[in-house]
């Protein structure tokens, strides 16, 4: 417990704190209109148009005058209820037993009429046997039931926080009961959501056997590949992968880590800006790029095939490509999580251990290695998620070899159209990302193994002894020069007539998709592209900084707060690291299609998902560079009086720039290429730019789709240095290499 | 807007007239399910024909059944055009689509009227295409085959990993495939023709175009998809001929939908009158689709495939689009041919 004497401060805080959103409360009530707008959430047109009696745009309190939704009416009382507290200030534990009352019988309100009824009046048999037919119904909620929603969130933090809890701390416990409330209804209700739907039939029934039955599937866990000439079940198929990719990337990650540390290379900073290549690379694109190479017409197929004199053949499509078109993708990540752990590793070691006569060998096998195994095991497991996770790659290459990421898609949208089967493959793809994020942080993520202790840790590392030093280049520049091949593809790919026929260089592609003309009203963007290029840009423009501001928050909190059940809001926040896009896809559709959220066809549920896939990134940057500031600095500004907000705001910010530059970057990008839950989520109105390269690509327009992908992953580079120089110069290689985190 | 909430504006501007009237601009959210550049010509040409703005989503026809299936609580669109006939008769059956006859109807092929009567007016024809395959004649060439004209002649042992096909579970093309030798050989005979082909199939892609696409560039020989796609691989100058199988063939209806209780009810029904035209129907050579178009007066290119040349089975749409017989069939499939060893 704390002081009387901070309690009655925060007391005083708190009834400002209260009047401030019992005015936004007000305002959700009287004045904005209380449910969804059909043209979105950002457009005005409402204001001219019959506001405030039209029952499309009515406030609430509007539609009760005119009789109508009165089930609406009830939210005044917990609404208003904070006026007897605010008269009773003195009495601190009325003033917040009344808060909390307050608030959690309004969000509970609240959220229960927004589930009974719905689009076709009562959701429910049992209202409808309770209360009859209602008669009427409802959308979902718009401006006005969302503020009334954040009024009584805070009214219940501000109740909380007035009884003491953290200190008496409004901000922090106001942050912590925000973080919690967004990712319990963008993570887990959507996956809550989803699993319900896994246990009905298709009529809507639950049934446990129905279940059971879809989830023991022969196509899902059969071993026939074992035994005789044909297909595994694709959970074994997506293990397999998903434990060949891991290992894979993982050693090439560790050669080029001792490359560019231990062997004197001096081009150390080119290794590094080639790992950032993949990171902007579009989905597909990579694939394609494969596919050019070493497809049945490849042209390093015919090359091998006529020199040899052999019959070019299909081998490239199934388990050989995916995998190696994920090792391009994917080697980067392992390198930049292996890179921070083979420099972390103290010099002063390895030179005691000299000093003691061990020879090179002897050092690097029983110093060296022990030091860096956590962080092997760290990098496979990343891998291992980003295999499993991985959508483009499979869709292009998979041939027979068919993997849970791609059957969840095709479950949905294939001529079978089963969300249930859906929905447990997605189960089954979940159990396993999860399992690995588990493991991930319970074996590893608690160990330390760092051996640089701030205090003079001078001298520099000794270089890898030469019986892996020789293995280490031969394969390091045999995987660069492959890169620069596959890019170098790429760009070609994109100015040829048509690949494989016709290799006339050309603009075409181009002019198709980003001519610009001139007409009467001025600049027109004829291309094809354009559209959903600025819907792209505009969106991942949205999502960025939002991105940050909660990474940022929810580290703040981890780092600096101290409160029970921090570890379970550890996970939470960090949970979504674990969720294939396509999961996400799947769920949110199947969570934000009806009211009281009604979010499916528009902008915002883009840039919602991209939050919340991409918020476990911010959250690491975050803590990363946070917990390299010192407390006393927070303690400092507390001291002087500023409350934790005024500290977060003026001191703790300022001092993360680069955390926030790689939250920024990050999210900017992964927005921009992101396939797997994007293409569940696009509409008519708000097409993606990986979407629409998708259509491309199915239409065997490659040298569209390569055009594009090129010209996005320049717009990605001019982003990143234009990022650079709004939060001014920092290095983005260190934190983007401990935040890179999902993909998929 | 749909006519409750219509009614709903009417009464309150009667009620208190001091509401302005409306002034929003009219709209159409049009469901696309044939090619990326033919949907954006219908778009941009009913835009410029009516001035109805218009919001396009292009994704195949199961998707977008999907999606209409997923929206039916709340739906976003308002017409959907194009795309295999299946998914359309599915949502007709379903009760996803709202039944029209248009004053065009006069103007269109018998077979585009009786597929929509046996939908009870919930679905139309706007063009058709017959299915048989196509082959990459330089890759038949340099393995040294014979050049196949029949069904039968995919089961050859010699065309062993040549063949492609989509999977029927994922690709309305592939059920249409295996709907067509069911009705072709019978039953049995058919399942045993499947089990055949399965033996030289390299892959059951999982989009219906594919196999052409993928012969097309090189990568296949024998690609198992719809006519019309085969000859626009042709046009576009890549080494593919097409076949019409001896035995005679199945084809498919595209079709076209008016979703139910959609938003912009009348905009619908202005495109669906539209999309009937002759000269709209015609624009489709701009952009090399090939398929018969369902009005008469429509011009039809010298490339496409003639279907009255072809050999054209009784397709029986009713029998074959119901969803009970569909799952049976892609069950059987499933279990029968899909899991034998290659």
């Amino acid at each position: 417990m704390s002081s009387p004497a901070s309690e009655d401060l925060s007391a005083r805080r708190g009834s400002r704190v209260v009047l401030l959103w019992l005015l936004t409360g007000l305002i959700g009530y009287f004045v904005l209109p209380w449910y969804l707008l059909e043209d979105g959430f950002f457009s005005f047109e409402w204001l001219f148009d019959g506001y405030p009696f039209d029952s499309d745009y009515a406030p609430a309190a509007f539609l009760i005058f005119q009789g109508e939704k009165i089930w609406l009416a009830p939210l005044i009382l917990p609404l208003l209820l904070p006026l007897i507290a605010l008269s009773q200030r003195s009495n601190r534990r009325l003033f917040s037993t009344l808060l909390i009352i307050a608030g959690a019988s309004g969000l509970f309100y609240l959220f229960a009429q927004g589930f009974a009824i719905g689009i076709r009046g009562f959701n429910a048999e049992w209202l409808n046997n309770l209360f009859g037919e209602l008669g009427d119904r409802q959308f979902g909620f718009g401006y006005g039931a969302v503020l009334l929603a954040a009024t009584f969130l805070f009214y219940l933090t501000t109740g909380i926080a007035t009884r003491g809890y953290i200190n008496g701390d409004i901000f922090v416990v106001g942050a912590i009961g925000f973080i919690i409330s967004i990712v319990a209804l963008f993570i887990f209700f959507p996956i809550a959501q989803m699993l319900s739907s896994a246990l009905r039939d298709n009529d809507g029934v639950y049934s446990l056997s129905i279940f059971i039955a879809k989830f023991s599937e022969n196509k899902i866990w059969g071993l026939a590949c074992l035994t005789e000439n044909r297909g595994c079940g694709v959970a074994w198929n997506s293990l397999f992968l998903a434990i060949m990719v891991g290992a894979a990337t993982t050693v090439l990650g560790l050669v080029f880590a001792l490359v560019a540390t231990r062997s004197g290379f001096r081009y150390g900073n080119w290794l590094r800006a080639l790992t950032v290549l993949p990171i902007i690379t579009p989905p597909f694109v990579i694939g394609l790029a494969i596919i050019l190479l070493f497809g049945l017409s490849g042209t390093i197929t015919q090359w091998v095939a006529g020199a040899l004199d052999l019959q070019p053949t299909r081998w490239v499509y199934g388990l050989p490509g995916i995998m190696i078109a994920q090792m391009l993708s994917f080697t980067p990540i392992a390198f930049l999580v292996l890179i921070g752990v083979v420099e972390g590793v103290s010099p002063s070691m390895e030179e005691a251990s000299q000093t003691l006569r061990a020879s090179r060998w002897h050092t690097f096998r029983t110093v060296t290695f022990p030091l860096i195994r956590p962080g092997l095991a760290n990098a496979f497991l990343l891998g291992f998620i980003e295999s499993m996770a991985d959508f483009g790659n499979p869709l292009v290459l998979g041939g027979n070899y068919d993997v849970l990421s791609t059957e969840i898609f095709f479950a949905i949208v294939g001529a079978q159209n089963d969300q249930g089967r859906a929905a447990v493959l997605a189960i089954i793809l979940l159990l396993f990302t999860l399992t690995a994020f588990y493991a991930q942080r319970r074996w590893l993520g608690k160990r330390s193994y760092i051996t640089k202790t701030g205090k003079g840790d001078g001298g520099s590392h000794t270089l890898m002894p030469k019986r892996i030093m020789w293995p280490c280049y031969v394969i390091a520049f045999i995987w660069v020069v492959f890169t620069v091949t596959v890019y170098g593809m790429i760009v070609y790919g994109g100015f040829v007539e048509t690949w494989g026929l016709n290799h006339t260089l050309t603009f075409k592609h181009y002019i198709t998709t980003f001519a610009v003309g001139w007409n009467e009203f001025g600049i027109h963007f004829k291309g094809t592209a354009w559209d959903s290029f600025f819907t792209t840009l505009q969106i991942a423009a949205t999502a960025a900084p939002l991105t940050a501001i909660v990474g940022l928050i929810t580290a703040y909190l981890l780092v600096r707060q101290q409160f029970h059940g921090k570890d379970w809001f550890e996970f939470g926040t960090m949970l979504s690291f674990a969720i294939p896009g396509t999961v996400v896809g799947v769920s949110y559709i199947l969570a934000f299609n009806v009211p009281p959220l009604e979010l499916t066809g528009t902008g915002v549920i883009l840039i919602i998902s991209f939050v919340f896939r991409n918020m476990p990134v911010g959250v690491r940057a975050g803590i990363a560079s946070m917990s390299q500031l010192d407390k006393s600095l927070d303690e400092a500004s507390l001291t002087l009086g500023a409350n934790t907000w005024r500290t977060f705001r003026k001191v703790i910010l300022p001092l993360m720039r680069p955390a926030i530059l790689a939250a920024l970057v990050f999210s900017f990008v992964r927005a921009m290429t992101a396939i797997s839950a994007v293409i569940f989520l696009v509409s008519a109105e708000y097409n993606m730019a990986t979407s629409y390269i998708i259509g491309r690509v199915e239409n065997n327009d490659y040298g569209i789709a390569i055009a594009y992908s090129t010209a996005l992953i320049f717009v990605m580079l001019t982003a990143i240095l234009l990022f650079q120089l709004l939060v001014g110069r920092n290095q983005t290689s260190r934190p983007l290499a401990q935040s890179r985190t999902n993909v998929g | 807007m749909n006519h409750a909430r219509k009614i709903a504006v009417a009464a309150g501007i009667a009620l208190f007239g001091s509401a302005s009237p409306a002034i929003a601009a009219e709209k159409l959210t049009y469901y696309c399910s044939a090619q990326e550049d033919w949907c954006q010509l219908m778009a941009s040409g009913f835009e410029e024909a009516t001035g109805i703005k218009v919001n396009m989503t292009r994704k195949s026809s199961g998707e977008t059944f999907a999606q209409i299936k997923a929206e039916s609580s709340n739906p976003k669109g308002d017409v959907w055009w194009g795309g295999t006939g299946d998914p359309h008769l599915q949502a007709a059956e379903d009760g996803l689509t709202e039944a029209y006859e248009s004053p065009m109807r006069a103007e269109l092929h018998d077979w585009s009227i009786s597929q929509s009567e046996s939908a009870d007016n919930k679905t139309i024809g706007i063009y058709s295409g017959a299915l048989g395959y196509g082959y990459n004649e330089e890759i038949l060439k340099a393995n040294n085959l014979p050049e196949p004209a029949c069904w039968k002649d995919l089961l050859k042992p010699e065309y062993k990993g040549h063949v492609q096909m989509a999977n029927p579970n994922s690709s309305g093309t592939a059920y249409t495939t295996l709907a067509t030798i069911v009705q072709l050989f019978g039953e049995d005979e058919g399942f045993e023709f499947m089990k055949g082909l399965h033996k030289n199939i390299n892959q059951y892609t999982k989009s219906g175009s594919a196999p052409i696409k993928a012969a097309a560039r090189g990568e296949n020989t024998i690609g198992i998809v719809f006519m019309h796609d085969a000859v626009k691989q042709a046009v576009s100058g890549f080494p593919i001929k097409v076949v019409a199988p001896c035995e005679g063939t199945g084809y498919e209806i595209g079709s076209m939908s008016l979703i139910k209780d959609s938003r912009n009810p009348e905009n619908a029904k202005k495109f669906y009158d539209w999309a009937l035209q002759a000269d709209v129907q015609s624009r489709s050579l701009e952009v090399k689709a090939f398929q018969v178009m369902s009005n008469k007066a429509a011009e039809s290119s010298p490339q496409a495939p003639d279907l009255a040349s072809i050999k054209l089975i009784d397709y029986d749409f009713k029998k074959y689009g119901s969803s009970a017989e569909r799952k049976r069939l892609l069950k059987k499939w499933d279990d029968e041919v899909s899991t034998l060893p290659r």
